[in-house]
């Protein structure tokens, strides 16, 4: 029997290094198990030379290793060298397979069947997840690899890929330039990939540059090829590498395996934790980005405070000076007596348990209001929420009346709409009296909705009788939709599916709260799209008007929330209401001549559908080119490029057509964007008029590049310095204006090609997008430089409408 | 949302230049100089001015296009009114001259600046036009994309002319390896060529009948039908684009051999008249 161990710290990322850092330094008797040869394999797996950031700067490190921002090789010496100084006991190659949860520690697996026998233990593996692999025979050959450092690496050979997603495209077609290459998708088709990759790999199948077996499966892998099971039988591949990219499985199941709960089967949830970091299981702890801390520095610090804590050491959380300073706002005051106070006087927070607490306030803003200031206006775009901790708040319900106002007061909440729509803001917010209020990011309180199940019944609760109020029966008092309220219902639709369908029964109506739907009807066997409906619309009043079935089916255009209120308790509320009934029977009867007319033109229909094909229906403001306009003189592009450091964010040749109207590469600043989900240092934010842009905190990961379903991100260095426009019109000196200087016109660029480590440029690259030119007064450069009129921005709702569509 | 140049605002700069045109007009009938009129009088040297003026803010509309991120006026507006001035400048300058037209410096810059108008006027053309056209012939597809079917269509192609006699062989990997786009203006603005290899191996296999059995003869057909369908479009799409930049070398250059001949005239009207 091997001896008892404090503690043992399962994977060597940032946080655990520092765990077993510290506990050394300790004299703990401690292991750290690591399941690749070296340490911190996150890390490891940057692209060479990458330019580690030491985001947030304002938070202090807090580690017995050193990390300051600098280059990946530098860091990762620091760390071995720390390593070796503190005589830290680390085991390579080691990966944990199984926590046993024993009568007094903990018995931990390894892959080898050895077990390690544990007091406590400290999981920091990580969100990366294991990486699938082949199942089939033959799997862990030389010749098959699951990563692919660099394309630009391998010349002349015979490349197998396999897989259908973005990963296997994006090497495939990067490899194919000097290599015979042959993707396997086990699909009949890319159904997973990007638009962007979309084509990109469909051309160059047809081109030839890469040849494809669909539906086809691996049945082993020989020394110098594969055996595939395809449509027409088995088929031999003979080739000098193969790459699977068959993407990656969450650590999820794993650590539930060990016994901890999470709050809910949402994929982006983490586990809860208490303050000292311990989960549910006493004596299993979880630090790191498993915990939610995406960033180097909060998983150093972590790792070092879950060792101090085990040891018994009491002390502050390293992040305590920064919310001293939040706090200050409010006077003299200590941060334990705000943050109990907080949670006394705030519901929604009220369940919070520290450590959520503590972050959630570090994330959000203290801001003392003046009496009668503003705290947001009517139509801006944010999507902050807001909690009044001191004073007295007022909406100004109505455009045109403000002195119609609705009084909040402590403890209550107010922006919760712009959250959930990803709309403007419906109504102008002003302090009644001086006040403390907090503004929470959109992603915090999204992490808050997901894993805290009172966040989320909460808001529901107000948001459905606010949302009702404001976009169906304004000037109804709360009292008389108290049964309406009551049988809402929330329901969630993904992209594409029927909320409900023509020749239902219809006894409900929707209002939608966050995406938007398509009307859509069937004609000789074909569906032919009738109208486009945004959110804070409500659908299905027609059936229950007229008593009759549904007579169109409404889809979700994009992921889309709608209130479902039962058709009887709203029958009572417009038959108690006349001037509501009215209302409705004049929108009511204003479709049915627009869907008659829209029935006359089908071509209209299917410029919607192709719209809300290319994401212009889940967007805020799009460019799109009117092809009977331009003439490609790409003065648009040049614009954007001597704009934005030589480099232009929009590709307009790029990109579907159709009915003379073109949607160019390029960002459609999406209500709800899809760059935002899992930013590291949350560094993607919407500004006031709608824009999506990316700050300077960027660490350059490339997640978002990843998520953007529309390609428009790209990595990039620091923009070089610009021509002067005489010199070059004169004398021929420097770039003409608009060339591109730093870098290729590539739009369709992804981290596997921008991957090959030219070491001038593989340093410091971070993701660029459209900005809609917000730091220039003149509006967006490309639709200003447009000498033709055939570049416009547009927001979805203008430009789907039956007047625009019409002409 | 989309408004052409011509329409942009209203046609707010074609009224502004109609407004110029007829008060210059008015004042030219109503004025009664002691001789004839010309660009000696005050009206004269008042239109020579403006007509000056003009021209200049036109030839400014190159620097402007290159200045991106200013000020927010759009480069629409600049479009528009280029049009719509340059047009009216022709008149302007009419009467400015007084018709005193003969073979002189002043009138070779008058005639140098009806060359600038006239390309602007071709080219405002091309610009209302080509476009559409360009997208008719495109139908969703990207140049890229069109290519590609051709590799396609040649890759087969290829592999059948292996299997057949040597003429045909010929004509085939004729139209396979020698068929070419694009090349010199002319070629960019041409798009029947009659000596297309693709073109030429079609009416061969046409013409050689019975050398080789019908299914093999049909496929070849409708393979090089449909490369010649997709060549014509690329030619089209070529010579649309490249019309859309022609003008521009017409416009441009003479634009500074007016300028040029303006500075002349001054100076011959100031120091020799
Ligand atoms: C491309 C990219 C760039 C980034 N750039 C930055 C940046 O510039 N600045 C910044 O602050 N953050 C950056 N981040 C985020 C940062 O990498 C993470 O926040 C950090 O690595 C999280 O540390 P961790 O210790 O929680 O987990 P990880 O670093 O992911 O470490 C987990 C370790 O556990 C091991 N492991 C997993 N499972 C097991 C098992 N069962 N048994 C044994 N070992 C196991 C893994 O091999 C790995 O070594 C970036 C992320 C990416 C993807
Ligand atoms: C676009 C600009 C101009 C054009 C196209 C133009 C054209 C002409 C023409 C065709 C004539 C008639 C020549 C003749 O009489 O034989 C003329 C005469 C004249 N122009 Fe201009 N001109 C321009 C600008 C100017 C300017 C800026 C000035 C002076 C400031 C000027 C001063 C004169 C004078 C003084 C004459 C009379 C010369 C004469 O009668 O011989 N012009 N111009
Ligand atoms: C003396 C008169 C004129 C001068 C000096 C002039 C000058 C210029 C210049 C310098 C450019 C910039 C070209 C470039 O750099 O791309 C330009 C563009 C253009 N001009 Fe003119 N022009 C004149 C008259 C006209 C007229 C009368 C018309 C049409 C009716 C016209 C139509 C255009 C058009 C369509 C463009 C291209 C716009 C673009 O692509 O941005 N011009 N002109
Ligand atoms: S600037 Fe306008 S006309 Fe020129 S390429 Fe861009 S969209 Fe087309
Ligand atoms: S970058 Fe973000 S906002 Fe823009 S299109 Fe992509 S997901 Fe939408």
């Amino acid at each position: 029997m091997a001896e008892r161990l404090k503690v043992a710290i399962v994977g060597s990322g940032p946080a655990g290094l520092s765990a077993a850092a510290h506990a050394a330094k300790l004299g703990m008797s401690h292991v750290l198990l690591e399941r690749a040869a070296h340490a911190s394999d996150t890390i490891y797996k940057y692209q060479k030379g990458k330019f580690v950031m030491a985001t947030p700067d304002i938070l202090p490190l807090r580690s017995d290793l050193s990390f300051r921002a600098g280059r990946r090789e530098e860091i990762l010496a620091a760390w071995d060298e720390g390593l070796d100084f503190y005589g830290t006991k680390i085991r390579y190659e080691t990966d944990v397979t199984k926590v046993d949860k024993t009568e007094d520690g903990f018995s931990l697996t390894v892959a080898g069947g050895e077990t390690i026998e544990a007091e406590n233990v400290i999981l920091s593996i990580g969100l990366q997840g294991n990486i699938n692999k082949m199942r089939c025979d033959g799997g862990d050959l030389p010749l098959v690899q699951y990563q692919l450092d660099d394309p630009d690496e391998y010349e002349a050979e015979t490349v197998v890929v396999i897989g259908g997603g973005d990963a296997a495209i994006e090497n495939a077609v990067a490899l194919s330039k000097q290599n015979t290459v042959i993707i396997i998708n086990r699909r009949p088709e890319f159904a997973r990939a990007k638009q962007g990759n979309l084509t990109l790999i469909l051309n160059a199948i047809e081109k030839g540059d890469i040849q494809c077996y669909y539906e086809a499966n691996p049945v082993r892998v020989e020394p110098d090829g594969i055996v595939l099971d395809t449509p027409d039988g088995e088929a031999t591949v003979k080739c000098d590498r193969i790459i699977a990219r068959l993407g990656a499985s969450p650590p999820r199941r794993f650590v539930e395996a060990c016994g901890v709960e999470f709050p809910s089967d949402d994929p982006g949830v983490l586990p809860e934790v208490s303050p000292t970091y311990e989960s549910n299981v006493p004596g299993l702890y979880i630090v790191g980005a498993l915990a939610g801390y995406p960033l180097i520095k909060q998983a150093m610090n972590q790792g070092f405070e879950v060792v101090a804590y085990i040891n018994g050491d009491d002390i502050a959380p390293a992040d305590e000076p920064l919310l001293v300073e939040k706090f200050e706002a409010m006077g003299d005051v200590e941060v334990d007596d705000v943050l109990s106070s907080i949670r006394q006087t705030i519901p929604v927070f009220s369940e919070l348990n520290p450590l959520l607490l503590r972050e959630t306030m570090l994330e959000s803003q203290v801001h003392a209001v003046k009496q009668g200031d503003v705290i947001f206006a009517r139509n801006d775009y944010s999507s902050t929420f807001f909690t009044i901790f001191i004073g007295q708040v007022g909406i100004q319900i109505s455009a045109d009346d403000p002195s119609l106002v609705v009084k909040l007061r402590e403890g209550e909440f107010f922006g919760e709409m712009g959250l959930i729509s990803g709309r403007r803001r419906t109504a102008t917010v002003v302090a009644v009296t001086d006040c403390v209020v907090f503004e929470t990011p959109r992603r915090t309180m999204l992490k808050l909705i997901q894993s805290v199940d009172t966040v989320k019944r909460t808001l529901d609760k107000t948001s459905i009788l606010r949302q009702i109020q404001t976009h169906l029966t304004p000037g109804v008092p709360a009292e008389d939709l108290e049964d309406l309220v009551e049988t809402a219902e929330i329901q969630n639709f993904k992209a594409g599916e029927a909320v409900f369908n023509q020749g239902d029964a219809g006894n409900h109506m929707h209002l939608i709260r966050s995406g938007s739907c398509t009307v859509s009807t069937r004609v000789g066997g074909r569906e032919v799209v009738l109208s486009y409906v945004p959110s804070g619309n409500y659908i299905g009043e027609m059936a229950l008007l007229s008593d009759m079935p549904r007579s169109a089916t409404v889809r979700a255009a994009n992921n889309t929330e709608t209130i479902c209120l039962s058709g009887d308790a709203f029958s009572t509320v417009m038959n108690n209401n006349l001037a509501i009934r009215d209302s409705i029977e004049a929108k009511f009867r204003a479709r049915l001549r627009q869907n008659e007319q829209m029935e006359a033109r089908p071509e209209a229909g299917n410029i919607i559908q192709f719209l809300i094909e290319q994401g212009v229906g889940e967007g805020t403001d799009v460019l799109l080119i009117d092809e009977a306009l331009c003439v490609h003189c790409d003065n648009c592009e040049k614009a954007c490029a001597e704009t934005h450091g030589g480099l232009s964010r929009l590709d307009r040749e790029a990109g579907p057509s159709f009915a003379a109207i073109h949607v160019p590469t390029s960002c459609r600043h999406c209500q709800h964007p899809h760059c935002m989900a899992d930013c590291p240092p949350d560094a993607i934010h919407r500004a006031p008029d709608g824009e999506v842009f990316i700050d300077d905190s960027c660490i350059g990961c490339g997640n978002c590049v990843g998520n953007c379903p529309y390609s428009v991100i790209q990595l990039a260095s620091p923009p070089e310095e610009k021509s002067n426009l005489f010199s070059w019109l004169l004398f021929g000196n420097g770039p003409a204006p608009g060339e591109q200087v730093s870098y290729e016109a590539d739009l369709l660029a992804n981290p596997a090609k921008n991957g090959p480590a030219k070491e001038k440029d593989a340093v410091s690259k971070k993701a660029v997008k459209c900005d809609m030119c917000k730091d220039l007064t003149g509006g967006a450069a490309c639709v200003n430089a447009c000498p033709t009129g055939a570049a416009a921005r547009v927001s979805p709702e203008e430009f789907m409408s039956l007047a625009t569509l019409n002409r | 949302m989309h408004e052409s140049l011509l329409i942009y605002r209203n046609m707010r700069y074609l009224k502004v230049a109609v407004a110029l045109v007829t008060v210059t007009g008015l004042l030219y009938a109503l004025h009664s100089p002691v001789e004839n009129p010309n660009g000696g009088t005050w009206l004269g040297y008042t239109l020579g001015t403006l007509s000056a003026s003009i021209m200049g803010w036109l030839a400014w509309y190159g620097v402007r296009k290159r200045s991106f991120g200013g000020p927010s006026i759009r480069m629409e507006d600049w479009a528009s009114a280029h049009v719509y001035l340059g047009i009216a400048l022709v008149i302007v300058s009419t009467f400015h001259s007084g018709f005193q037209f003969g073979v002189n410096v002043h009138t070779l810059l008058y005639f140098l600046m009806l060359i600038v108008v006239f390309s602007g006027v071709a080219g405002l053309y091309f610009y209302m036009r080509f476009p559409r056209l360009l997208s008719e012939n495109r139908r969703g597809l990207t140049t890229d994309m069109m290519l590609g079917q051709i590799a396609e269509l040649d890759s087969e192609l290829s592999a059948y002319a292996v299997t057949l006699d040597d003429a045909t062989a010929k004509a085939v990997f004729n139209a396979v390896h020698n068929t070419e786009i694009g090349g010199n203006l002319l070629s960019q603005l041409t798009v029947d060529n009659p000596n297309c290899p693709t073109l030429l191996a079609r009416k061969f296999v046409e013409r050689s009948d019975g050398s080789h059995d019908e299914a093999t003869r049909r496929k070849l057909l409708t393979r090089l039908s449909k490369k010649e369908g997709l060549l014509r479009r690329i030619r089209q799409d070529t010579k649309l684009r490249c019309l859309l930049q022609l003008w521009l070398y017409v416009h441009v250059p003479f634009t500074f051999a007016t300028l040029a001949a303006l500075v002349t005239h001054v100076v011959v009207v100031f120091y020799y008249w």
